[in-house]
């Protein structure tokens, strides 16, 4: 497929179905029993607990602090107490459980006591990422990487474009929809003040064509500030891609393993801008976020404002319930999204959607040989060749599918949309990528313990030239010691 | 393969490969049943014969090869069998339609390993092996007798010219176009007289020509393949490429010498040009992935095509020009891939934006 008005290539598109949910209002879903917060909702290491079994908490304590540099903490979304640290069900198609912490709900949902920030725009930049930081605010359009890393990236760049990523490209969610329609001024007030973080020059948002309210909406909200463009984007998948929506806009390519910093921009969804200036407004820690619950077998299909941790479960009663048992549970969209192993598992930060497929909304055929119709090639947005690097990957000749582009691979799925031959394709991409970080893990691991091999060796004789060395002067005085000590 | 595992994409746009097969043999529909009109009951007889034999050597070879028999519902062989029916004679004994398709499929396609893994065109490997090995039958062309005209020959007569092996009288056939001037210009006759005697262009592109069933009527093949192309089931580059190496060379070629050389509309009119550009040289298995490999591989077949008809010994060329593309098909799709985003064409990642700029804290670097 080709797009003559758009430089992005390739690219596909899906049947939208966000009329239902983006109808509605956006609505809150009650207090759970039981809130489970798994430790890692983000990119980067695990969370560490700050809070023992049995500890009262309140809405918006820190129960549990980031790890690293790559991480981020997470925050009790309601008051109550603590009852378990341990496995939780997490969202992971495996249903293996994840290190988490349970919080039963005492009702009061009583918040924390915050210190209200003064003026941000009055404070230095890195103390605003900072807060942020602490906030635990992640990407909230599903890449989950850490936003205040990602401010503190752009601080050492030039950035010349703040890209707010309100395209939405997938199908069924309407979350940014949504929050662009109904909280567009906060949107705009979190732009400008990352704006202000990051010293950039002009703030872009970039909305898809086909949700004209949220672009008069985000218009109407921005119209008092300079330099803040609305951009009106073609509907496209995968056109909310960070690389295909930096092309859209500024006409440029991101370097490949490169950042978006390296062409002077820096992407963030909007849920995570709106995110960000609770943080900074409020010092609200990201607790709660806006999640479309759709698919053909839920009733009520509408966007819901709940609190992290609450099982799926509750999110789907609140919605009228399923209709029919659903074909496939999903978290985020169809094209890129996760299969839910049960409706147990908890909201995550990241989670921008939960979708009960019916069987006619998950087309399940079974795979036939590829025909080389090269439609893959067509549709890949990065100019990739997903049948051969897929024959090498089934093949475990993972450097050839490296060298028909699995490093430069997003996962975004377009190619495997579009496959009549059915063939899973980005299936034997994750699984190539996966080996191929064993290996180079293994690998590290291997030179690792080849320097310590050779560190000894070289210690160990040195250690001898030395011991020669001592012999040797222990020697020249007394001439006649044939024996050495040992 | 019937373990499918629950990993993204959940959705998907409904294409399968039967569908695009079924399409494919819906746009040969109107071609195929004019030149059926136009050659009568042997036609229709020869292309019933053809299609059959396709599918019923298809099903034995997925049950001898251990393959699903569903497989022969992706409807691959019986394109392949039509397009063999397409390009013989169509006064053929019954026995060169069924022994091209028994050579297409089981060694053309099921001997690389099925379908998705022949390097050659099984349609066009058939029909140049018939015309090696039995060159009377495949050359002996016969004239359009629509079916109701009164030369044409009746039913019985003609299931006596499919299966019973009864001569046809010489003038009921003739020389293709191509044919022609073949022989003409080994006479050393001059091209614009032996067209100009020949050759009408309406009817070559109405289709009221000798030649195969698919080589009649270019103006229906058109149509057929302008549909394909809107649907996006073959994709232009190709069917454009291999036009235009054939109309270049020739327009050239024609103007140097127009003695020699007949010019760029004979060309695209006559033969099966059409019908190779737009539905056997974008054959998705035979032929490369990437857009410059396709314009790289249609140009080449039109100009194999050009050089063939022109200083070869056979008068019909698409055939060996797509058998020699082919072959060419899996080094093209190694070394002329697309640009991958991010990076040059070589490969190598873009640079990145004025380093100079980039460092605006030098300190925390
Ligand atoms: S779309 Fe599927 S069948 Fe077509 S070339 Fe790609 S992998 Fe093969
Ligand atoms: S999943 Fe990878 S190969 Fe497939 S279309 Fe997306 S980027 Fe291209």
């Amino acid at each position: 497929m080709f797009n003559l008005l758009s430089p992005v290539r390739g690219g596909v598109h899906p049947a939208s179905h966000k009329d239902r949910s983006s109808a509605l209002t956006i609505a809150t879903a009650p207090l759970p029993e039981r809130l489970y917060l798994p430790l890692r909702q983000h990119a980067g290491a695990d969370a560490l607990p700050v809070v023992r079994l049995g500890d009262k908490v309140l809405k918006g304590q820190l129960i549990a602090a980031a790890a690293s540099e790559v991480s981020a903490p997470v925050h009790a979304s309601s008051s109550g107490r603590v009852v378990a640290i341990g496995p939780v069900t997490a969202p992971h198609p495996s249903g293996l459980a994840a290190n988490g912490i349970v919080i039963e709900c005492d009702g009061d949902d009583r918040w924390i006591d915050v210190d209200l920030p003064s003026d941000p725009f009055s404070q230095e930049p890195m103390a605003l990422a900072d807060r942020v930081a602490q906030a635990g605010i992640v990407g909230l359009g599903g890449a989950i990487f850490p936003a205040a890393v990602k401010l503190k990236q752009g601080a050492r760049h030039e950035i010349k474009t703040v890209l707010l990523n309100g395209s939405e490209c997938e199908p069924y969610l309407t979350t940014d929809d949504r929050l662009m329609r109904e909280r567009a001024e906060q949107i705009v007030d979190g732009a400008r003040l990352i704006q202000h973080i990051l010293r950039a020059y002009r703030i872009v948002i970039a909305i898809e064509d086909n949700k004209p309210e949220a672009i008069a909406a985000m218009r109407a909200a921005s119209e008092p500030y300079g330099a803040i463009e609305v951009e009106v984007v073609p509907a496209l998948y995968p056109m909310g891609s960070a690389k295909q929506l930096i092309q859209e806009i500024t006409g440029r390519e991101v370097p490949a393993e490169g950042r978006s910093t390296s062409v002077g921009v820096l992407v963030h969804n909007v849920g995570t801008v709106f995110a960000i200036q609770q943080a900074l407004r409020y010092g609200r820690p990201l607790i709660s976020r806006v999640v479309t619950v759709a698919g053909g077998c839920v009733a009520r299909p509408r966007n819901v404002e709940t609190r992290v941790g609450v099982p799926v479960q509750n999110l789907l009663d609140f919605c009228g319930g399923l209709t029919e048992v659903p074909a496939q549970l999903l978290m985020g969209g169809p094209m890129m999204g996760m299969v839910l192993p049960n409706a147990q598992v908890p909201i995550i930060k990241g989670a921008t959607g939960v979708l009960a497929l019916n069987r006619h909304e998950v087309p399940r055929d079974d795979a036939s040989p590829c025909i080389r119709c090269a439609r893959c090639v067509e549709a890949c947005p990065m100019g990739l060749m997903p049948l051969e690097m897929a024959a090498h990957a089934r093949a475990d000749s993972f450097d050839g599918a490296d060298d028909y582009g699995l490093k430069d691979c997003i996962l975004c799925g377009s190619c495997a949309y579009v496959c009549p031959s059915h063939i899973p394709l980005v299936h034997y991409f994750q699984y190539a990528m996966g080996e191929q970080d064993a290996r180079r893990s293994a690998e590290k691991k291997n030179d690792y313990t080849r320097q310590l091999m050779e560190q000894r060796q070289l210690r160990l004789e040195q250690e001898e030239a030395a011991r020669a060395a001592a012999k040797a002067k222990k020697r020249k005085p007394t001439a006649t010691t044939t024996e050495a000590a040992p | 393969m019937s373990h499918q595992p629950a990993s993204a994409p959940h959705a998907h746009d409904r294409s399968s490969v039967s569908r695009i097969m079924l399409h494919v043999c819906l746009a040969l529909t109107p071609c195929t049943a004019f030149g059926i009109y136009i050659f009568g009951w042997p036609a229709l007889f020869l292309w019933l014969t053809t299609c059959v034999t396709a599918v019923a050597i298809e099903a034995l070879c997925l049950r001898v090869g251990g393959q699903p028999l569903r497989r022969l519902l992706d409807g691959s062989a019986l394109l392949t069998g039509w397009l063999i029916a397409l390009s013989i004679p169509p006064w053929a004994p019954w026995w060169i339609g069924a022994g091209g398709a028994l050579f297409a499929i089981s060694i053309g396609k099921h001997l690389y390993g099925g379908i998705g893994q022949n390097l050659f065109n099984p349609a066009m490997l058939a029909r140049i092996a018939l015309l090696i090995a039995f060159p009377v039958q495949m050359t002996s062309w016969a004239l359009p007798l629509p079916i109701g005209s009164e030369q044409a020959p009746g039913f019985a007569e003609a299931l006596a010219i499919s299966f019973g092996g009864a001569p046809v009288a010489d003038s009921f056939t003739g020389a293709t176009a191509l044919g022609h001037l073949r022989t003409s210009f080994t006479l050393h006759q001059d091209a614009r007289d032996v067209l100009a005697q020949d050759f009408s262009l309406i009817e070559a592109v109405v289709g009221r020509t000798a030649g195969s069933l698919g080589e009649t009527s270019e103006l229906l093949v058109l149509l057929g393949g302008l549909w394909l192309l809107a649907l996006r089931i073959i994709s232009w580059e190709v069917p454009v490429a291999m036009l235009l190496g054939v109309a270049l060379p020739s327009l050239l070629a024609n103007l140097v010498a127009p003695e020699h050389y007949a010019g760029p509309l004979f060309h695209l009119s006559s033969g099966g040009l059409l019908l190779g550009a737009l539905f056997i040289a974008t054959d998705p298995v035979t032929s490369p992935a990437g857009r410059s490999a396709k314009l790289v591989f249609g140009a080449g077949c039109g100009l194999v095509i050009f050089i063939i008809r022109n200083w070869g010994t056979f008068p019909e060329a698409v055939g060996f020009a797509v058998l020699f593309m082919n072959a060419l098909t899996p080094l093209l799709d190694r070394y002329l891939r697309p640009r991958v985003y991010g990076r040059l064409p070589g490969g190598k990642p873009l640079q990145a934006a004025s380093p100079t700029a980039r460092v605006k804290q030098p300190g925390k670097t």
